[in-house]
């Protein structure tokens, strides 16, 4: 099994997808809640596997593009067949999946097995039904979009319209409509005419859940914009732009580094942002750009290891955070397989973990702490013993129940409330 | 996971560092764990060129840290500490334009073609464009519109010494641009070889012998008001030779 590189549930949390560092979606999908079994809520089973990218060379340059994916994103449902786009470091592509129960036979030209029939030993003619097969899932390749990214591509978005969609690399942001492509608008260019004088890249951006002209896009100087494409083709001014005061006594030489926001996310409502930075999540109203309205430390006891972290390099860790449903609470994840939540509404957080040897199937999991002083607790973990190359990076909250999947290196795990 | 056990404070932050001798020996651990960090961030943006495209936003944030590092190097310590004997305000023009005389001479003695020194101060004070490197020509070297000489430094603080990693990070960014294998060469000709060794980086510098990028500046940086070339001279043929030894070695 390679390692998991991005997690994503659809709209309904039907399906929940996985892309991994080898190419290959691997879509699950909750089984029916049968009167049979009450006490077993729907699990999730594999639906569908299928590589979606392909390691490539750029001859150009004489540069591997990596296989990995990147980000998924679910299309809306409309109709049987569920579509998805997933991407690698540099093309994105629009993928089918959809069931096939049935087989025509009685075919007139051609016997069962598809050879031609000799057109002279026909003598009547029938009309092929169908009939039931063993289900089968197929997923095809509907659109490719390549080449239209000069940098690495770190998000994709489905507009609200779901028309078009975009794609952001480091310095560019691109919107496509789903239909072409072998075009698509520029719609942000941060990328200086001297190279040289390149100091700040984007990191993740998003559309705004139900306005299809509004888009964000997070830095690595811990800035978020907010830009509307109605002003201009061209959205190189934002319209808000969000910022916290730099916190002087905080000031290090990693100020700047730990500040680099690794995820940007809209709540539901569309009301809020939240940002993942390397210690903390942020979580800003749309309508005050000045700071934050709240702040979580997911793991401040690495703030004194600021420089280990650097020279290994973990300081350049990109976590995701999710909402959940109602937004009232966030997720993300940490080291040593540990991942927090923080509900906004009663400021309570819990640090779980995601691990076999740790915890059983089906046993609920329980709350794991830090130690940071001296005297460690029974069931506490000094920061000095974290693992810290076991890091959950990857996320994704049930729409509408909590349900939670964790990626853990190459493992998925699922997490339900507990049924009483 | 953490390398090699060595204790490390995190920084705390900008001390504002007197330019007295004293005021800076006792602080000599600050200025040692910026000087290692400096130099574990240009391993990293040198390194980081030797992978399958390199992550762009990786590289920016180094490039930055060591950017900030060098800004406040040039502020405090390390240029105030060494021209204690200089009157009134340091003439920096005149420290920059010793250690480019050392440099472009260091250049001479390795077989590089450059200008010589009277053009070069002049140029320097002219154009900003200081660095002499391997693919400066004699006469227009320093009006070549090459973007390795332009320098967003240099455009904000024309005072500064630049030092030889700023060459680097330029050499990085173009060499992110174009992606040709013979500026990948060029960066690392000039790289002292110990660097690709962690342990060489960290065991130098602790034993203090390694001479990094900008402990070589230092010791060019003559402490008298005349900057006299034969003080370079010696200095660059001290640097050369331990630069000798940590190659063999």
């Amino acid at each position: 099994a390679d390692i998991i590189s991005t997690v994503e549930f659809n709209h309904t949390g039907e399906l929940l997808a996985t892309g991994d560092k080898g190419g290959r979606v691997v879509i699950f999908q909750r089984e029916q809640e049968s009167k049979n079994q009450p006490h077993r809520r729907g699990e999730y089973n594999v639906y569908s596997t299928f590589q979606s990218h392909e390691p490539e060379f750029d001859y150009l340059k004489s540069l591997e593009i990596e296989e990995k994916i990147n980000k998924i994103r679910w299309l809306p449902q409309q109709n049987a067949a569920y579509f998805l786009l997933s991407t690698n470091d540099k093309t994105v592509k629009l993928w089918k999946v959809s069931e096939r129960d049935k087989r025509p036979e009685g075919y007139n030209l051609k016997d069962e097995d598809g050879r031609l029939r000799d057109p002279s030993m026909i003598t009547m003619l029938r009309v092929p039904v169908l009939r039931p097969m063993d289900l089968m899932v197929e997923a095809t390749p509907r659109r490719v979009f390549a080449n239209a990214h000069t940098y690495h591509i770190n998000s994709i978005s489905v507009n609200s319209d779901y028309e078009t969609y975009m794609s952001a690399d480091d310095l560019r942001i691109n919107l496509w409509n789903f239909e072409i492509t072998n075009q698509s608008f520029n719609i942000v260019d941060i990328k200086p005419a001297n190279m040289e004088e390149l100091t700040e890249v984007i990191t993740a951006a998003e559309f705004h859940p139900h306005h299809c002209n509004t888009f964000v896009y997070s830095s690595s100087k811990g800035t978020i914009r907010l830009c509307d494409m109605r002003t201009a083709a061209l959205c190189d001014r934002h319209a808000k732009f969000f910022e916290e005061p730099e916190d002087p006594s905080n000031r290090s030489f990693f100020s700047e580094i730990i500040s680099s926001i690794s995820d940007v996310k809209f709540s539901h409502s569309g009301r809020y942002i939240m940002t993942r930075d390397y210690l903390t999540v942020k979580v800003w109203d749309l309508n005050m750009e000045n700071r934050p309205i709240e702040t979580y430390q997911v793991h401040d006891y690495l703030r004194s290891k600021l420089c280990s972290l650097y020279e290994n390099d973990c300081i350049f860790d990109k976590f995701e955070c999710v909402w959940n449903g109602p937004d009232s609470v966030i997720m993300t994840g940490s080291y040593n397989n540990f991942f927090r939540m923080f509900d906004r509404n009663t400021k309570r957080d819990v640090t779980l973990e995601a691990s076999r040897e740790n915890s059983k199937p089906r046993a609920i999991l329980k709350p794991r702490k830090v130690c940071v002083g001296g005297k460690r607790r029974k069931d506490e973990i000094s920061v000095d013993s974290l693992d810290f190359s076991k890091k959950i990076l990857h996320t994704a909250w049930h729409p509408s129940e909590n349900i939670i999947a964790v990626a853990a290196t190459n493992n998925l795990y699922i997490f339900q409330d507990k049924v009483n | 996971m953490f390398m090699r056990g060595l204790k490390r404070k995190c920084f705390d932050g900008e001390e504002d560092i007197e330019g007295t001798l004293a005021g800076i020996k006792a602080i000599p651990s600050y200025n040692l764990q910026r000087q290692s960090l400096l130099d574990m961030s240009l391993v990293k943006l040198q390194l980081c060129h030797m992978l399958v495209e390199p992550n762009l936003c990786r590289s920016v944030l180094i490039a930055n840290t060591v950017r900030q590092i060098q800004e406040e190097m040039t502020q405090d310590g390390t240029w105030q500490m060494i021209n204690t004997q200089s009157t009134g305000q340091a003439p920096l023009d005149r420290l920059v334009s010793t250690d480019i005389l050392c440099r472009s001479s260091r250049d001479q003695a390795e077989g590089k073609h450059v200008p010589g020194y009277g053009t070069f101060n002049k140029d320097f004070e002219s154009d900003q464009a200081q660095d002499s490197s391997e693919t400066l020509s004699a006469a227009s070297s320093v009006q070549a519109p090459r973007n390795l000489q332009s320098n967003v430094w240099e455009m904000e603080n024309p005072q500064e010494n630049k030092g030889n990693f700023q060459k680097s990070l330029d050499q990085i960014f173009e060499t992110l641009e174009n992606k040709s294998p013979n500026s990948v060469e060029d960066l690392f000709s000039e790289v002292d070889n110990s660097y690709y060794d962690l342990d060489t980086m960290l065991t130098g510098m602790m034993s203090n012998t390694k001479m990094g990028h900008c402990d070589s500046i230092e010791t060019f940086s003559s402490p008298t008001n005349t900057a006299s070339n034969s003080n370079c001279k010696s200095d660059l043929n001290e640097l050369d030779h331990i630069v000798e030894i940590l190659v063999e070695s």
